[in-house]
């Protein structure tokens, strides 16, 4: 009994009905209510601060069942922006259905918000592999598929962007994957990626669209609580080839020092941006900015020879430019 | 009967494929200082609603612990 004696309940700063949630870096409890309100205004927050887009603008949000893309949509599309989804079906099984079950999620969002569009490219049926064929014929990655999957993500993102003729294409990112990409990149001093790392990719060159993550301030906490209080019934489960990936290694690090030290987090990743912005640290490429070329059959920039890494997957020496074109074929059926 | 009693004055924590019986009228916080897990690294849901971390978890609660860390490749 005395434990209980003293004890403040938390309450919501705004109303002061129950907290749902308690967030230590920002001393802020918030009810289920104004919670969802203070999340929706942080993100146009985030959206304003690093210029991402305006309402005038199209948006691909990447989609992939899980807690962050779908809380992303649901709150782009609360706040009025034109915003349509990209689903990239991996084709990854591993006794869990996990692809499967990524799609019955994405579709049950869809249910109850009718009248969003959604883009759904298939490894298999576009290109005859999932990414666990794939990375068993390419060998990369030493057995684990993550090498070819965020490669081929990135260039089918990319593709469907300019096809659809979007301005802009927004993923989930959140803070806390944000902050353990720095930590990696950090250990290692990986000056390139360390110059690079940003809510905003720039498009800098024609053959690619502005990237931007209007969820990078959020810890992933947070957008995991936002998902709960909305109903979102995301994807529960892991990639099952994320287990043992040291990007969870770096998030785990780094939340034992958020427990000890409530605004570690934010602190280590809003600061880095800050100072570089502010030409506190600089980064320079080794032999500087690397130079991109078009390649010769998708037209996205490439560092590398006349084809880029995603087409050198499909695209063999004895191809001529027709058959080449039909292995990496356009994906979207009415192209903008 | 007095195991009995004590077992009905016990809460119920459930995360991922595991369960815990527990000693209720504490807070969330102290269970999870108990069990060894990062609050940060969860959040606790009771009745299907999101509860703070000081919330009591009363005897005969279930208390459902969502794991918020995803990793890989986005």
């Amino acid at each position: 009994m005395s434990r209980k004696k003293g004890r403040k309940s938390l309450r919501c700063k705004k109303c002061g009905q129950t907290a749902v949630i308690y967030m230590r870096h920002h001393r802020l409890a918030l009810c289920d209510h104004h919670y969802v309100e203070w999340f929706i205004n942080y993100t146009q927050r985030t959206i304003d601060k690093y210029k991402m887009f305006t309402r005038r603008n199209r948006i691909l949000v990447a989609i992939s069942g899980g807690k962050d893309s779908l809380s992303l949509w649901d709150v782009l599309i609360q706040l009025g922006y034109q915003a349509d989804g990209l689903y990239i079906g991996l084709g990854i099984d591993e006794g869990i259905q996990y692809s499967e079950r990524s799609l019955e999620a994405i579709h049950r969002f869809m249910a109850e918000r009718p009248g969003l569009t959604l883009h759904v490219v298939d490894m298999k049926e576009t290109y005859g592999e999932t990414i666990p064929e794939l990375a068993l014929r390419t060998r990369r990655g030493r057995g684990k598929p993550c090498s070819v999957c965020g490669l081929s993500k990135r260039h089918i993102m990319n593709q469907v962007a300019r096809e659809g003729g979007y301005d802009v294409l927004a993923t989930g990112h959140n803070l806390d994957d944000e902050a353990a990409v720095l930590f990696q990149n950090t250990l290692h001093w990986q000056t390139g990626y360390l110059a690079r790392q940003s809510p905003v990719l720039e498009a800098t060159h024609p053959g690619l669209v502005k990237k931007v993550k209007p969820f990078c301030r959020f810890y992933e906490r947070e957008v995991a609580a936002y998902a709960l209080v909305r109903g979102i019934e995301y994807q529960y489960d892991e990639c099952p080839f994320s287990e043992g990936a040291t990007t969870i290694l770096y998030k785990e690090l780094l939340n034992q020092l958020e427990a000890q030290a409530p605004g570690t987090k934010f602190q280590f990743y809003t600061q880095f941006l800050n100072a570089r912005e502010k030409g506190q640290i600089t980064f320079h490429e080794k032999g500087g900015e690397p130079v991109l070329r078009p390649c010769r059959v998708c037209e996205q920039p490439t560092t590398a020879g006349d084809l880029c890494a995603f087409c050198r997957l499909w695209v063999t020496p004895d191809m001529d430019e027709e058959a080449a074109r039909m292995a990496v074929p356009p994906l979207l059926a009415t192209p903008a | 009967m007095l195991a009995k009693q004590m077992e009905c004055a016990m809460a119920k924590i459930i995360y991922r494929d595991k369960e815990w019986t527990v000693q209720g009228g504490r807070p969330v916080r102290e269970i999870l200082e108990e069990l060894q897990l990062n609050p940060e690294s969860v959040l606790a849901v009771r009745d299907g609603k999101l509860i703070n971390e000081e919330t009591i978890v009363e005897e005969e609660d279930v208390i459902k612990l969502v794991a918020v860390i995803s990793g890989g490749g986005r």
